[in-house]
């Protein structure tokens, strides 16, 4: 587990653990069943409060992305595969809506749109 | 939850302070910190804890054990550093060290001889001869030596280099690892507190203002900079505390969606650091200029 926590982030510390986590779950850098480090141990290493990792934890635990086995440590979950394509499947589409709105207040109409895309997704083949 | 200490409703009158009706608490496993402007009673609070300045009213326990009844075994389980400390200046470390270790049942030499050359304290020395910073580092070597489930600092970091107090809060936040262990931390110097501090107690002109978990505290409140022509009787309503200056004003505020509504991007919010909220909290609209004093 790699977490970067920024003191100027607007976003408060729990969170931007928790998206970090979050997204190295999604991304498969954490795979399941692997054991993360326990609430002190991460406090300790991250400087900062135990009730902030605790915090993070618990909301991981709450979308399913971690299980928390009494006595014994926290591990990541069993990820529903058909689940986490959907979850990026819509990451994916606010993405794109925002592009959509973007070019809505540039003026840009859906055929010039369609051909960046075009061209973009050529490029990453 | 369990308590390392609870204070409550206690009050100690001096001529020309008292402090008043102090209530809070610190679970056992989590580090507190004490802060407030000079003059708070941050250390008058603290020596009430350990019974160094008798309380007048009111009840504090320690391990859920009475302060005034149960003195002796409460001191053997505390480990405090005092923002002055002071032993015969006319012993050397060595002798004021083994002084100490007959004292403490669970006295840990190991431990204290780890302590003694990690902060290079020269042993043979004379307690007067030492620098502000040396004096205290041999003061947390002696509290930290004996198994203390309580530890409390009163001003620890004032005198020491940043170097020095960044690696004493890496020790406390370690020692955090033991979960029986609990740690109140005094301080001015709010930047030792913004990351490991577990709790934050806010103390002001001998009363509390705020006892809370330190996570709450800056999600709750925010620091607002804006024209002072945004400021009429409607918007000084949300606010908690206000400086005026030339160029405009610098609020302080919890009702943080309120506030956005309000001055749409007419005005920068921010999160509020404890700085912020130590400086601005209660202010009335003086100018910056006066607000200084």
């Amino acid at each position: 587990m790699r977490i970067l926590i920024s003191n100027a982030s607007p976003d408060p510390i729990y969170e931007q653990i928790v998206k970090q986590v979050r997204a190295q779950i999604l991304s498969g850098e954490l795979i399941e069943g692997e054991l993360l480090p326990s609430i002190r141990g991460l406090g300790q290493d991250l400087q900062i409060s135990v009730i902030t990792t605790k915090r993070a934890y618990e909301e991981l635990e709450r979308e399913g992305f971690i299980n928390t086995v009494g006595g014994k440590g926290t591990y990541v979950a069993a990820q529903n595969q058909e689940f986490l394509r959907e979850k990026r499947m819509k990451a994916v589409e606010e993405k794109l809506a925002a592009a959509v709105s973007e070019a809505r207040l540039l003026g840009v109409g859906l055929e010039q749109l369609m051909e960046m895309l075009r061209l973009l997704h050529g490029e990453g083949e | 939850m369990e308590n390392a200490f609870e204070v409550e409703g206690v009050g100690k009158h001096y001529k020309g302070f008292s402090l008043a009706d102090v209530s809070f608490s610190l679970p056992r496993g989590y580090i507190m910190g004490l802060i407030g402007p000079n003059g708070a009673g941050k250390t008058t609070l603290i020596k009430l804890v350990l019974n160094l300045v008798r309380r007048q009213s009111g009840s504090i326990r320690v391990f859920g054990l009475d302060n005034l009844v149960h003195e002796a075994e409460i001191k053997a389980r505390v480990g405090f550093v005092p923002d002055e400390p002071n032993f015969h200046s006319d012993v050397t470390l060595r002798d004021l060290a083994a002084a100490t270790a007959i004292v403490y049942r669970r006295w840990d030499s190991e431990a204290f001889q780890r302590l003694v050359s990690e902060f290079q304290l020269p042993m043979q020395k004379k307690f007067k001869t030492l620098s502000h910073g040396t004096k205290t580092k041999f003061a947390l070597a002696l509290a930290l030596s004996h198994g203390a489930e309580l530890v409390i600092l009163d001003e620890p970091t004032a005198g020491l280099d940043p170097v020095f107090r960044r690696e004493l809060l890496d020790r406390l936040s370690g020692m955090l690892q033991d979960e029986r262990v609990s740690i109140l931390f005094s301080t001015h110097i709010t930047n030792d507190l913004e990351r490991s501090a577990d709790f934050i107690t806010f103390l002001r002109a001998g009363r509390v203002v705020f006892s809370k978990p330190k996570d709450e505290i800056l999600d709750s409140w925010a620091v607002v900079r804006g024209g002072k022509e945004l400021l009429d009787a409607g918007a000084r309503a949300f606010f908690d505390g206000i400086v005026l200056r030339e160029h405009g004003f610098e609020g302080l505020t919890s009702r943080i969606q309120d506030v956005r509504k309000l001055f749409a991007d007419r005005a920068v919010v921010e999160r509020a650091s404890l700085d912020d909220i130590m400086v601005l909290m209660g202010k009335e609209e003086s100018h910056a200029a006066q607000a200084a004093h």
